[in-house]
C-alpha cells in the first residue's frame, strides 16, 4: 500500500478563527476519499493547503512522495484542483480555456490535448462557445477536464457537484471512478450522502477537527449508534414527543416513517417501549450515514450550541 | 527554484490579449472621491500664479536698475532666484526650466533713462506654459512707472511725464504665439497613458481575484513574474500605440512642433509606461475587487491631472501642493514631453525628470513584487 497523502498536525488560522485544527490525513494511492462536514468546517481550507494555495500554520508530511509543505511547488505540478466555484475564464471560449491550461502546464502537444479533451467531453462542436454561456453541468465537466488535462497524480475536488442535476452527477462519479482505476488519488468534498457512499473512504471534519475516518460501514459501526424505525400511519408525528425522552438522541422523520437513534441500546429500548403497540411497527435498522453525521455533529458541538 | 518559462508567459499574454479585446468596461461613479478631490483642488489651483522664479542679469550698476529690481519683487509675480553673470547662463537657466523668466537690464540703462533715450529691458519668458506667464507678463507693462516714480524727481522729473521712460521688450520663448494647445496636447500623452495603464492593469488583475480565476492561476505552476509579464505586456503595447497616436495627432492636427528631443521623449515614455503599469499592479495587490481598484485609480488620476501642471500652472500652486505634484510621475513626464517637443531638450537637460521617473519605477515595481501574494493567504 502506497500513501499518496500522509500529513500530520495540519492547522490553519485566519485571525483568531481556527479553520483547521491539527488534522492528520493518510490517503492511499488510487483511492477516492470523501471529505464531509458542514459548511465552514474547514474542508476547503484543508484542500487549499494540500495543493499549495494556502500556507499551513503547522503540519508536515509527504504528498506524492514529496515533502509537505516545503516542496509545495513540485506538489502543485502533479495535482489537479477543481474549485468550488467555476474558476475558468467565462469570457474565453471553451477551446481558449483548455488551450490556456494546456500551455500553462507546458503539455507537449497542446492542440492534440485540447482536441482530445474536447472530443471526450463531446464539446467539439461547441468549442467556440464562451465558457460563461455553459450550463452548470457543462461548466462542471469542463472544469474537471481542465483539472485533469495535465494528468495529475492527485486530484482535489471542492464540492464539484453542487447545483448539478442527478444525471450529470452520475456521469461525473463514473468519470471519477474511471480516473481512480487508472491510479489517480482523489479527495473530494461533498454534502451529498449518496456521494459519500460512492467513495472508498470518508473523512468527516467538523469545526476544524477530523472526527471520523474509514469506509462508510466502518464509520457507521464505530458510531455505535442504534436506530429503530417506526412505521405506521403518521408515525413521523411522534418525533417531537420521542425526542424529549431520555436515551433518545435523535428522532427524525423519514417520509411517513420515523428514525429514532441513540448510543445506549437499553435506554433507547426503554424509551420506545410504550410506543411498541398498534398501529406502529418497530424494526431495528442500520443507521444511515446521515444519522451518524448528525449525531457526530451533536456530540462534538461546543457546549453553548448544545444548550441553545 | 524552477526556471521561468517563456511559453507559460506567452500563455498568459495570449489569454490577456483575448480578454482585452472582448472586455467592455463599465465605470462606476462614487460620491466620496469627488468630495475629497474638490476640497483638495479647490485650494490648490491658482490660475494667477505669483512668485515665479526669475533670473536677472544686471549689466548696469545705476540706481534705476536697483529700483526696477525692487519693484519686480514688490509686484509679487517675480521671485528672483538667480543673479546671472552672462547671457549664456541665462539661456541655460531658462532651458533647464529652472526659471520662468530671464530679465536682462542692459549696461547703459541708467544713463539712457537720464538721457531720455528710451532704453530697453529684455524679458524672456518660458511661454511653453502660457497660463503661468500670462499674468506676470501683463503686470510687467505697468512696472516701469511704479518703479521709477520715486526716482524721477527734481531735475529728472522732466523724464517722468512721458508714458514710458523706457521700453520693456518681452520675448516669449518656445511658444512665441502663446498657443495653449502646444502646452495641453503634448501633456495629454502623459495623462491618457496614466488613465489607461493604471486603471486597466489594476482592473485586469483584480478581476482575476473577483471572479475566482486567481485560484486557478495560483494552482497552476505559473510563477508570479510570468503572470506579471504576461498580464502587463498587452498594456505596454496599448501604451505605445496610444503614445504614437497622440504624438502623431499633436503634430498633424495641432501642428505642435517637434523641436527634436526624441531620445529624452522615448526614454521618458518607456519609463513612464513601465511605472504606470507597476502602479496598476500595486493597486491590484491591495484592492479586493474591481470597484476598489477603480476608486484607487481615480484617486490617483485626478491629482495627476490637476497637480502635475497639466491643466494649471505648476508654479501657481502653494508649496505643499507643488511638493505633492513632485511625487507624481505625470509631473515629470509632462516636463519631459513638453521639453522634448517644444524646447528640444536632450538627455542631459531632461536628466532630473528622467531620474525621477526611473526612481518611481524602481520604488513602485519593488513594492508591487513585495506585495504580490503567491497563495490565497
Amino acid at each position: 500500500m502506497t500513501l499518496a497523502i500522509d500529513v500530520e498536525g495540519l492547522s490553519k488560522s485566519f485571525g483568531t478563527f481556527k479553520a483547521v485544527d491539527n488534522i492528520s490525513l493518510q490517503i492511499e494511492q488510487g483511492h477516492i476519499t470523501g471529505f464531509l462536514g458542514p459548511n465552514g468546517s474547514g474542508k476547503t481550507t484543508s484542500l487549499r493547503m494540500l495543493c499549495g494555495l494556502l500556507t499551513p500554520d503547522t503540519g508536515h508530511g509527504q504528498v506524492l512522495g514529496l515533502e509537505f509543505p516545503r516542496e509545495a511547488e513540485a506538489i502543485k505540478r502533479q495535482t489537479g484542483y477543481m474549485t468550488q466555484r467555476f474558476s475558468l475564464y467565462e469570457d474565453l471560449t471553451i477551446e481558449e480555456n483548455l488551450t490556456f491550461i494546456a500551455r500553462v502546464y507546458r503539455l507537449a502537444h497542446v492542440q492534440d490535448s485540447v482536441d482530445q479533451t474536447l472530443e471526450r467531453l463531446g464539446l467539439t462542436k461547441r468549442r467556440k462557445q464562451l465558457a460563461g454561456q455553459l450550463s452548470g453541468g457543462w461548466k462542471q465537466r469542463l472544469a474537471l477536464a481542465a483539472a485533469v488535462m495535465h494528468d495529475p497524480k492527485l486530484l482535489l475536488l471542492d464540492e464539484p457537484t453542487a447545483g448539478v442535476d442527478p444525471q450529470a452527477r452520475r456521469d461525473f462519479w463514473d468519470r471519477i471512478h474511471g480516473l481512480a482505476d487508472e491510479g489517480m488519488t482523489v479527495l473530494v468534498s461533498t454534502h451529498y450522502m449518496d456521494e459519500a457512499e460512492r467513495c472508498h473512504e470518508i473523512a468527516y471534519i467538523f469545526n476544524g477537527h477530523l472526527i471520523a475516518r474509514g469506509t462508510a460501514d466502518q464509520v457507521i459501526a464505530e458510531s455505535r449508534l442504534v436506530t429503530f424505525e417506526a412505521e405506521g400511519p403518521r408515525a413521523d408525528r411522534l418525533a417531537r414527543e420521542l425526542a424529549a425522552r431520555p436515551g433518545v438522541e435523535m428522532a427524525a422523520p423519514f417520509g411517513e416513517a420515523l428514525h429514532v437513534s441513540g448510543t445506549d441500546r437499553a435506554a433507547l429500548e426503554a424509551a420506545i417501549q410504550s410506543y411498541r403497540r398498534e398501529p406502529y411497527r418497530w424494526t431495528e435498522v442500520q443507521p444511515t450515514l446521515e444519522d451518524v453525521f448528525i449525531n457526530l455533529m451533536r456530540v462534538h458541538a461546543p457546549a453553548e450550541v448544545k444548550a441553545a | 527554484m524552477m526556471g521561468l518559462s517563456l511559453s507559460r508567459m506567452m500563455a498568459v499574454l495570449t489569454k490577456e490579449f483575448t480578454q482585452l479585446v472582448r472586455d467592455r468596461l463599465t465605470y462606476a461613479m462614487i460620491i466620496g472621491i469627488p468630495i475629497v478631490q474638490l476640497l483638495l483642488f479647490g485650494y490648490a489651483i491658482n490660475t494667477d500664479p505669483k512668485h515665479l522664479p526669475t533670473a536677472v542679469l544686471v549689466q548696469d550698476q545705476g540706481q534705476f536698475s536697483r529700483s526696477i529690481l525692487g519693484s519686480l519683487q514688490n509686484s509679487e509675480y517675480f521671485r528672483i532666484v538667480h543673479v546671472a553673470r552672462s547671457p549664456a547662463e541665462m539661456d541655460k537657466l531658462i532651458e533647464r526650466g529652472a526659471v520662468q523668466f530671464a530679465i536682462t537690464i542692459p549696461g547703459d540703462f541708467t544713463r539712457r533713462v537720464v538721457r531720455r533715450d528710451k532704453p530697453q529691458i529684455l524679458v524672456e519668458a518660458d511661454a511653453s506654459d502660457p497660463a503661468a506667464t500670462g499674468s506676470a507678463v501683463a503686470a510687467l507693462s505697468s512696472l516701469p512707472i511704479e518703479g521709477l516714480k520715486h526716482d524721477l524727481k527734481g531735475p529728472l522729473a522732466s523724464a517722468a511725464p512721458g508714458p514710458q521712460p523706457f521700453e520693456v521688450v518681452i520675448q516669449r520663448r518656445y511658444n512665441p504665439e502663446n498657443i495653449t494647445s502646444y502646452n495641453i496636447v503634448p501633456g495629454l500623452v502623459a495623462t491618457i497613458l496614466t488613465m489607461t495603464l493604471v486603471m486597466m492593469t489594476s482592473l485586469a488583475m483584480t478581476r482575476e481575484t473577483e471572479r475566482g480565476t486567481m485560484e486557478t492561476l495560483l494552482s497552476t505552476p505559473l510563477r508570479p513574474i510570468e503572470v506579471m509579464v504576461g498580464k502587463l505586456t498587452p498594456f505596454v503595447v496599448v501604451g505605445i500605440i496610444q503614445a504614437a497616436l497622440i504624438i502623431s495627432m499633436a503634430r498633424i492636427l495641432f501642428g505642435v512642433p517637434m523641436a527634436g528631443g526624441w531620445a529624452a521623449l522615448i526614454l521618458g515614455l518607456f519609463l513612464f509606461i513601465v511605472g504606470s503599469l507597476a502602479l496598476g499592479f500595486l493597486v491590484s495587490t491591495v484592492a479586493r475587487n474591481q470597484l476598489q481598484a477603480m476608486q484607487m485609480s481615480f484617486f490617483y488620476f485626478l491629482p495627476s491631472i490637476l497637480l502635475s501642471g497639466f491643466l494649471f500652472p505648476f508654479r501657481g500652486m502653494p508649496e505643499w501642493a507643488q511638493w505633492l505634484g513632485t511625487i507624481l510621475p505625470v509631473t515629470h513626464m509632462l516636463r519631459v514631453v513638453r521639453g522634448a517637443m517644444l524646447k528640444g531638450v536632450g538627455l542631459a537637460e531632461a536628466a532630473p525628470s528622467l531620474g525621477a521617473l526611473a526612481l518611481f519605477v524602481v520604488i513602485v515595481a519593488g513594492l508591487a513584487v513585495k506585495q504580490y501574494r503567491t497563495t490565497l493567504d
